[in-house]
């Protein structure tokens, strides 16, 4: 595996942006607690779930959100990149296309993975104040849950990569991306129970491959879900095989 | 040996060959120059040898190896330097180069021992550790230059390497590229529409035109065979006829409401032409340059100033035509 450096180089290069512009991170775990604390509070002021504080309830529904959001427009990169930057120099090296994608889709994850870390700091912080009561955050809870939430950001890091790889202008990124991301934010029961819902809206939410991501880690954070733990892994990461599969190719389609 | 050897190497789009039965050797250790107006198919030939576009028909080598077959092989044989700056702004000049090498799987040692050579061949030693962001134009047009060397490719590839660039800059550039060539030893691929550059650096150059190549040689080779001198006239209703039949008047060209003769031994001639064509509003007398070569070949001229797109745009484009 000659490529091994080459993918070093590409996570090495996501690093140091991030060290860089940290202005970025800040930016984007401000959102997740905005839902938290407005969402959150505001309908958990009336609102409790199967006798679930509502606040904890959509805790792990946040973390996704910001899973979601944050893998998938890291795709606007490579539109960029596509344009003026970086990604000319590594599609003319030796590395092949499936290293270019790996290397890009581990660097596009630690971005996600870093925010998610410092969420679970302000989580850990809230239930420190009284305001999640009820979350486990014993060390089990929190390797399965960033199991849980590693697997998805790479699903939606490649998804992200895929969109990118076919998009020419950044705003039709952010066009189409807004347009994937929020059906499947919506869809997945993040901010509502799926165990009673209404007949012409229960396929969209069980199509929807972010809905076991949330179960999931619904049932590792919170102990309750609605299918077995080991049900939910497993559909997302068939999910996370089916997505990097499929960027491998676009990667490889990819035209300059 | 040759460092490029394209046979029949042909690319279409839309029922148009952009580049046409294309056969071009260029020799190991020169620098080659690929002249071309706009769309003359220049940036399509280096997308193909680069190995970033799959040609529809014919083939090539560079280095020795097939682009088609061997296209792995061809990336690590061959640097480029793109039209377009292609450093990351983020990082500092030293850590694109750093970049570079893991890029190109280079062990530590030489990797660490090239970044320092490379860097004084550009001059940048100094500015090793300054984000690129905060470089002028001409910096980070030579950091690139220092990366696509830095991997000891056999064949480098500029294309259009000082588009953008102020005249200072460009003739910054023009020195670095002549004096790497020396201490390099590689063969060093130019794409350009500035005939100047052309003749400077060039060993020898090839105009293209419509996807061919019209005509080859060392630019003073080119300007020789026009076989004399130019003079540009603006004249009132002149009688090409007349020109024509002067035996000392080789050819006859409008350009741009004037009209361009070759001729040879202009300065002897001169007055008779004048007494040929009647009232003289303006002429120009001079020895020829690679304008007039272009010229010649294809019955235009070449403009400075309104550039191509880079590669992406340009491969972009056509992908949306299709």
């Amino acid at each position: 595996m000659s490529d091994l450096k080459g993918i070093y180089a590409l996570w090495y290069r996501e690093t140091k942006v991030f060290q860089r512009e940290q202005s970025r991170i800040v930016a984007s775990i401000v959102n997740p607690i905005l839902w938290f604390l407005i969402i959150g509070g505001g309908l958990g002021s009336t609102v409790s779930i199967e006798g679930i504080n509502y606040q904890t309830f959509i805790f792990p529904g946040v973390l996704i959100q910001t899973v979601l959001f944050s893998s998938i427009f890291f795709g606007v990169y490579i539109v960029w990149d596509k344009k003026i930057d970086f990604l000319k120099e590594v599609i003319v090296s030796p590395m092949g296309r499936t290293s270019i994608f790996i290397g890009k889709m581990i660097g596009g994850s630690t971005d996600t993975i870093l925010q998610i870390f410092i969420l679970f700091i302000v989580g850990f912080l809230f239930f420190s104040a009284g305001l999640m009561p009820g979350v486990h955050l014993d060390p089990l809870s929190l390797i399965l849950s960033l199991v849980f939430l590693l697997v998805t950001t790479f699903a939606m890091t490649s998804l992200g990569l895929i969109l990118g790889s076919q998009m020419e202008s950044p705003e039709g990124f952010q066009l189409v991306g807004s347009f994937v991301i929020f059906p499947m934010f919506f869809l997945s029961g993040a901010l509502f129970p799926i165990n009673n819902l209404p007949k012409w809206l229960a396929p969209f939410v069980f199509l929807d491959p972010v809905t076991y991501s949330v179960d999931g880690l619904r049932g590792v954070l919170i102990g309750t879900s609605n299918f077995p733990i080991i049900y939910d892994f497993t559909i997302i990461m068939l999910f996370c095989a089916a997505m990097v599969l499929i960027g491998t190719y676009a990667f490889k389609k990819m035209r300059f | 040996m040759f460092a490029i050897e394209t046979k029949d190497l042909t690319k279409r789009y839309d029922k148009t060959n952009v580049v046409d039965n294309l056969n071009l050797q260029v020799r190991d250790g020169e620098i080659f120059g690929l002249l071309g107006p706009n769309g003359a198919g220049k940036t399509t030939t280096l997308l193909m040898l680069t190995t970033l576009y799959p040609p529809t028909s014919g083939t090539a080598k560079v280095a020795g190896l097939d682009i088609i077959k061997e296209s792995g092989r061809v990336r690590k044989s061959i640097g480029i330097v793109f039209q377009d700056p292609s450093s990351d702004e983020i990082l500092t000049g030293y850590e694109n180069l750093k970049l570079h090498g893991w890029l190109y799987d280079m062990p530590d040692d030489l990797k660490e021992k090239r970044i320092t050579e490379v860097l004084a061949l550009v001059g940048l030693t100094e500015k090793k550790d300054m984000r690129v962001r905060k470089y002028s134009g001409g910096m980070r047009r030579r950091l690139e230059l220092a990366r696509g060397l830095m991997h000891h490719p056999k064949v480098l590839f500029l294309d259009e390497p000082t588009l953008g660039l102020d005249p200072q800059s460009r003739e910054t550039i023009w020195a670095y590229i002549k004096k790497l060539a020396k201490e390099e030893k590689i063969t060093i691929i130019i794409t350009t529409h500035y005939m100047e550059e052309a003749d400077k650096l060039c060993d020898r150059i090839g105009i293209i035109d419509h996807g061919r190549i019209v005509v080859l040689g060392s630019p003073k080779k080119l300007k020789k065979d026009l076989g004399g001198d130019i003079i540009r006239l603006r004249v009132r209703g002149l009688d090409v006829r007349t020109l024509r039949s002067l035996k000392y008047v080789m050819k006859v060209q409008r350009c741009e409401g004037e009209y361009c003769l070759t001729v040879t031994n202009a300065s002897k001639h001169l007055q008779e032409i004048l007494n040929a064509v009647g009232e003289v509003k303006s002429v120009e007398v001079r020895s020829p340059t690679l304008d007039d070569v272009f010229m010649h070949y294809t019955g235009r001229a070449i403009r400075e100033g309104q550039a191509e797109g880079g590669w992406a745009d340009k491969v972009m484009h056509a992908m949306a035509k299709k």
